[in-house]
């Protein structure tokens, strides 16, 4: 039984397949407003084209209470098929992708040039004064590397946000 | 023009099954096949092809109103009042902004209601046309699903699948956009369809192993309620009569929210009366005292728990709701079960006679014992002076309502507007059958009941529907009269008219410091000669002699009727649990010695006075 007096704070990454029709997401992000509750990272693109399904990813923040309110509300929409907290449910993996822009010369630059290849990121642009790097992996290590590259040059970071699934043979 | 081509023939060209006709005639079709026998409307400019097309039929009938809220309203208390869907039609832009706070207060209170709402032709959306209002972003959070038909070949399966979501789960209002290019073209129609909704499913079977657990907690108990809401009305006249029969099995004390009046019969000795703000002292310490709770159709609303932390402490809860979002939601349950409360009902019956352990019937005569001590205090107690020319107190007004209209034998349906009438008409007038009680519960909308009187009439032609008013309250949609007068709806409304803002006045004397900011109304019309004026009969009472034959000419009277009832200024609604208390917190009124102090309220504290 979840007691009202349980304030402790969880992080839920959950995926809700949505029937891939106008409006499906402003009602997704509309809910989160109106109710007031955080999100920390959204993603959506359709996933299956024989079923006109999307997948949305959100990362969402609250007590379990509130995290248990997020799944229903998001369930008893009309469009929505499936919700599912990979959080909750297993292990899952969660990652993003971010394309990061660092403006350097001499030092910094080859530093950047260093870090980028100690952490898998790949130089996907590159000019005299400036690299942009690649990166996919986990929300930790995107932001641990686009700390080190603040202090040589990081100029702009473009950033997909989470897109999560179940390890194993579960599907959701 | 290909459109000018196939009209010129002089049948329609069937592509197999289905035969194209103009949009506005596929949805009536559609319409009728829903079975729908009335809509409440209001033309304009993007709707005119849907009013050519009810012109030309007879089957629909269309009730002309004279605002878009008030449509919605009439939408609401048909549904109420018949268990069926509600039909709005309104145009684009301001016909479909003024149906929102009607489609808001559907949506709170669980009312099946479909809007149909005029848009500009699809090339024109985006384009700040005439008219133009982005009415899907709108009505988004004010309805349970919303709809733009783009594309003809849509248009009848998104009327039926908008009805479907409508009255099905957890009933609420859902909005069809019509562009009118779609309404003007050919379209196919489609039948219903047969086969389930590709997403939206909602459980209404009862899980069987957590009814064995809800059963075996409340054969356990020692303190029981049964604690039910508007969920069991909208589960259908055989969901309320599973309760009655559940609640006289168990021999269990029944309580009801504001929404859920007349599920169970109101003067039955185990019904306790309304919980909650103001609800009776025997039913607000019965839920703070009890040990198991068994909650059917209802959602912890906070008119109903007062304080969250000292909502019912010591019990353990049972919660049966068709919406899973509404479970935990407020309060945490140990059994949830998500079902239609009917279902549910039927499954406890079954369980509770399958489940040999008896009930402990010392411990619960024990209770009813103290439970009655509690009803002593009768709580609900006034002071009517009867000396001719006294004021009236507007509890004898309801009072008196009720008595007199008990004994004709007719079938009687009430709605409200908003403040401290609603309140007394709850608390004074007794419901004994479900679907007679129509009032705007979770939104608190002034001006709700006029219009939702209307609905009612229009589904009754032959019974008494009476609005319970205030005088601020009904100036809000006072409008419909009209619509009164022209389709001849016999609907009373019984002003209780005291100039304020009763309850507005009465949370400014408890909470503010008597200072009556803004909530005395100067200038009020003469409402007999407003009713005179919209072809209806005005009646008057300013002492308690008159009241007794005012209520009895009004009800005589075959016409739409405005009784000026008026009462005490300075009476108050009690008892009251003030916002931030808890259920033991309840104020009493004067008539009980009066634990009410001058400039303040027992049990207020700074953080409830940010309540509402």
């Amino acid at each position: 039984m979840p007691s009202p007096i349980d304030t402790t704070l969880r992080s839920a990454t959950i995926s809700v397949l949505v029937e891939n029709e106008a409006g499906v997401l402003a009602r997704v992000i509309g809910l989160f407003s109106g109710r007031g509750y955080n999100i920390d990272s959204l993603t959506v693109a359709p996933v299956e084209d024989g079923r006109n399904r999307s997948r949305i990813n959100i990362v969402t923040s609250g007590t379990e209470m509130v995290i248990e309110q997020i799944k229903a509300q998001l369930d008893r929409l009309v469009p929505v098929h499936r919700v599912a907290d990979l959080t909750l449910e297993g292990p899952h993996i969660a990652r993003e992708m971010a394309l990061i822009k660092v403006i350097a010369t001499g030092n910094n630059r080859a530093e950047s040039l260093r870090l980028a290849d100690a952490f898998r990121a790949r130089v996907v642009d590159a000019t005299t004064e400036s690299f942009v790097f690649e990166m996919t992996g986990s929300t930790d290590k995107l932001d641990a590397f686009v700390e080190l590259m603040r202090p040589l040059g990081l100029a702009e970071v473009s950033r997909t946000g989470v897109a999560a699934i179940a390890r194993g043979a579960r599907i959701i | 023009m290909t459109e000018t081509k196939m009209s010129s023939g002089t049948a329609q060209t069937p592509i197999g099954d289905t035969e194209l006709q103009a949009g506005a005639e596929v949805l009536l079709r559609a319409l009728k096949d829903q079975g729908v026998e009335v809509i409440f409307g209001y033309p304009g400019g993007a709707v005119l092809p849907i009013y050519d097309a009810i012109f030309q039929q007879n089957a629909i009938r269309h009730i002309l109103v004279r605002h878009e809220q008030a449509a919605v309203h009439a939408a609401e208390g048909y549904a109420r009042s018949t268990g069926r869907v509600g039909v709005v039609l309104v145009t684009s832009g301001p016909g479909a902004t003024n149906a929102v706070t009607g489609l808001v207060d559907a949506l709170m209170d669980s009312i099946p209601v479909v809007c149909l709402t005029g848009q500009v032709p699809t090339h024109l959306i985006g384009n700040d046309a005439f008219q133009e209002a982005d009415t899907t972003g709108i009505t988004r959070p004010a309805t349970k699903h919303n709809y733009l038909v783009k594309k003809s070949e849509d248009l009848a399966r998104v009327v039926h699948e908008a009805f479907y979501v409508a009255r099905s789960g957890r009933p609420g209002p859902v909005v069809i956009d019509l562009p009118k290019d779609i309404l003007i073209g050919k379209a196919p129609y489609q039948a219903p369809p047969s086969a389930a909704h590709r997403s939206y499913r909602p459980q209404t079977e009862p899980d069987a192993g957590q009814i064995a657990k809800a059963v075996a907690l409340l054969k356990s108990a020692k303190r029981p309620v049964i604690y039910t809401g508007g969920g069991v009305i909208n589960a259908g006249t055989a969901a309320s009569a599973a309760l009655a029969a559940f609640v006289r099995k168990t021999g269990f004390p029944c309580t009801s929210t504001l929404m859920g009046l007349g599920a169970y019969p109101a003067n039955d000795p185990q019904f306790l009366g309304m919980l909650g703000m103001h609800g009776t002292y025997e039913a607000n310490l019965t839920m703070h005292g009890c040990d198991v709770m068994l909650n059917v159709g209802a959602r912890f609303d906070d008119r109903v728990t007062g304080r969250l932390n000292a909502f019912s402490p010591g019990s353990h809860k049972i919660h049966i709701d068709i919406d899973p979002s509404s479970i935990n939601k407020n309060v945490p349950v140990e059994v949830p079960i998500v079902a239609d409360a009917g279902r549910a009902l039927q499954a406890l019956l079954a369980a509770w006679d399958a489940d040999p352990t008896p009930v402990d019937r010392p411990a619960i005569a024990a209770w009813w014992k103290q439970i009655d001590g509690w009803r002593a205090i009768q709580c609900l107690r006034f002071t009517q002076d009867m000396t001719k020319g006294a004021i009236i107190k507007p509890q004898y007004a309801i009072q008196r309502l009720y008595d007199i209209t008990r004994d004709l034998g007719r079938e009687i349906f009430i709605s409200t507007e908003v403040g401290q009438h609603q309140m007394w008409a709850a608390q004074y007038f007794r419901f004994d059958h479900p679907n007679h009680w129509m009032t705007s519960g979770g939104l608190g909308t002034m001006g709700y009941g006029l219009p939702s009187a209307m609905g009612v009439q229009v589904a009754h032609p032959d019974a008494l529907v009476i609005d319970i008013a205030g005088e601020a309250s009904i100036l809000m949609n006072i409008q419909e009269m009209s619509t009164l007068a022209q389709y001849r709806l016999p609907v009373k409304v019984f002003i209780l008219n005291n100039q304020y803002m009763g309850m507005v006045r009465q949370w400014q004397e408890l909470l503010h410091g008597s200072r009556y900011s803004e909530s005395y109304t100067a200038a009020l019309p003469d409402f007999v000669k407003l009713a005179d004026s919209f072809h209806g009969v005005g009646l008057r009472a300013t002492s308690v002699d008159q009241l007794d034959d005012v209520i009895r000419e009004m009800i005589a009277l075959d016409r739409p009727v405005i009784a000026d009832i008026c009462v005490d200024q300075t009476e108050n609604c009690f008892p009251m649990i003030p916002s931030g208390a808890a259920h033991n917190e309840m104020i009493l009124g004067a008539e009980h010695g009066g634990n009410l102090q001058a400039g303040g309220a027992a049990g207020l504290t700074d953080e409830g006075l940010v309540l509402v």
